[in-house]
């Protein structure tokens, strides 16, 4: 009996390693591949000059600027508005159906297709409230997509600060909001700031959202005002891979590999974060 | 004259009725315990006098409780100034994960936004001081509270209180987390405090009632069974009730 389960425990942990295995490989090679390819392509130039030849030479740099401010757009809007809602559902909301139903239906949200939300911001933004195909408009759609992973997060970031920090501060006399202020928020932050840089990742590498709101095919000039289309890299590594003929595969690869390294930088950035301050609290 | 005097209090959390008829009354400058088995209602007794109940959905109170004479179960009571006047001591010691000085100050800084470091220092020395920790903190005073032994921890939560300048301590069982020594201290600090402080304490150690308190208040089942001098109570229970608990047939 004893030696049977010591043999099932063998077999499961064999195919939970297997399963772990299924998934770690595949990404890993993506990465080495990348790394392999793109890696050549990387100079200075290729960082800081515009296409050129009909985006068979030259560099990115108009796309890494338009996935700056996008990214950038979509944290402003985003993160107010996100903490808020947060700040609402975990301080301020009563636990009833309506705000249950609310608190799935935001996790739910997260799982949305992207080319729904870019479906969404069309609509709305481009042509509802006439913004047209710009920075603006595709900032506030890469904003709604992102809003369920910051609230998500902020939300769980908030209710982990223990329960018994609220109940002194409130027995010290001081009111609910500077409660939230002075004790809550700032014990939540690491967490919440993970959410956002998550959020960001996600911003930053998403296709579908931008192609109708936003994305130029080939925009050589920097945007000069939030109306302007911009060129942005998840588009822009579409349109040379399956657009244009004859690219060079190591523009492609060195598309690919600022892209990901930029997404795989955000996500480092939250890591640490959130590490250096699991090391420092003791509750 | 009372410093805490509730008439016909009753609260129910939903439909259960957790203090009936509560009439007692707690004096200045002294210590009053507040005894029974768990589950009487001790600590929502506690948790009305700085109104902390309002923080639960679902609880119903009334009668009176006068504070100073004034009625803080009134819609319109001022919270922040009762909370502060009223300060409570949890079971837990349960300072901020921020530094020695910065919980002492915690409170003062949020109520007066501009106040001057100097009055800041002023307000830490004196609460240290009164809880009998300057001497042994005042070279520490950046360091995290969090590091501080339990006992310590607990001296500072009371010297938080101090430095909002509440003038009444809500001790609910301060020192079931200690050891005898440093309950055995923390005691002492009461008996200083009393001179300046109503003190109320909520324990379920007999012992500790009888050493620390001056009136000591029995409760059972929501009831408040006998209310009295502690002498009295304890070498003459007028009820029944209360003589089998503290002989120890309750258990
Ligand atoms: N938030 C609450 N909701 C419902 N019932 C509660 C709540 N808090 C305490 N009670 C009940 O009220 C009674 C008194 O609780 P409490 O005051 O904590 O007792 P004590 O401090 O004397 O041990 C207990 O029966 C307890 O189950
Ligand atoms: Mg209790």
């Amino acid at each position: 009996m004893k030696k049977n389960s010591h043999r099932t425990q063998k077999i499961a942990f064999f195919f939970l390693f297997l399963a772990t295995l299924l998934i770690v490989v595949p990404v890993g090679l993506i990465v080495v591949m990348i790394i392999q390819k793109g890696l050549p392509a990387i100079n200075w130039q290729f960082l800081s000059d515009v296409p050129r030849q009909g985006m068979r030479a030259g560099g990115i740099f108009p796309a890494i600027i338009g996935t700056i401010y996008l990214v950038t757009g979509a944290i402003i809007f985003a993160l107010p508005i996100g903490l808020l809602a947060a700040i609402y559902l975990s301080e301020y909301s009563k636990d009833s159906m309506l705000n249950r139903l609310i608190k799935l239906a935001i996790v739910n949200l997260a799982g949305v297709p992207s080319v729904v939300y870019g479906l969404f911001g069309l609509a709305l933004f481009v042509i509802f409230f006439k913004f047209g195909a710009s920075i603006l408009s595709g900032s506030l759609t890469l904003g709604i997509m992102i809003l369920p992973i910051i609230i998500t997060t902020s939300r769980e970031a908030l209710e982990s600060v223990p329960q018994s920090f609220r109940e002194v501060s409130l027995s010290l006399g001081v009111s609910k909001w500077q409660t939230i202020r002075h004790i809550v928020l700032p014990n939540a932050i690491p967490g919440i700031l993970t959410g956002t840089i998550l959020g960001l990742g996600r911003a930053a590498g998403e296709t579908a959202p931008i192609l109708f709101t936003v994305a130029a095919f080939y925009l050589p000039q920097l945007p000069g005002s939030i109306f302007d289309q911009a060129m942005a890299l998840p588009y822009h590594l579409y349109v040379i891979s399956t657009q244009v003929p004859n690219v060079d595969e190591k523009i492609r690869y060195g598309t690919a590999f600022v892209l990901l390294a930029l997404v795989l930088f955000m996500n480092l950035v939250a890591i640490i974060i959130r590490y250096k301050f699991r090391k420092k609290k003791k509750w | 004259m009372a410093k805490i005097l509730t008439e016909k209090l009753n609260l129910w959390y939903g439909d259960f009725h957790a203090l009936k008829d509560v009439n007692a009354n707690f004096e200045p400058n002294r210590i009053t315990a507040i005894i029974g088995p768990s589950g009487c209602g001790k600590s929502t007794m506690l948790r009305v006098f700085n109104r902390m109940n309002d923080l639960i959905e679902n609880v119903k109170t009334d009668g009176k409780v006068l504070v100073d004479g004034i009625n803080i179960l009134d819609l319109d009571a001022d919270l922040v100034k009762l909370r502060k006047e009223v300060g409570m001591v949890f079971q837990r010691p349960n300072p901020f994960p921020l530094s020695i000085y910065e919980n002492i100050v915690f409170g003062e800084r949020v109520h007066s936004e501009n106040i001057k470091k100097d009055r800041l220092d002023e307000i830490v020395e004196m609460s240290l001081k009164s809880v009998l920790l300057w001497d042994e903190l005042k070279d520490r005073l950046k360091e995290p509270a969090l590091r501080l032994s339990l006992e310590q921890k607990q001296r500072l939560c009371i010297a938080r209180l101090i430095a909002v300048k509440s003038d009444v301590l809500l001790m609910d069982e301060p020192c079931s987390t200690l050891d005898p020594q440093a309950t055995a201290k923390i005691e002492e600090l009461m008996r200083e405090l009393k001179n300046n402080y109503t003190i109320i304490i909520v324990t379920h150690n007999m012992q500790q009632a009888a050493r620390v308190s001056d009136d000591t208040g029995f409760m059972l089942l929501g009831e408040l069974v006998e209310f009295g001098r502690t002498q009295d109570i304890f070498t003459a229970p007028r009820d029944k009730r209360t003589e089998d608990y503290i002989t120890g047939r309750y258990g």
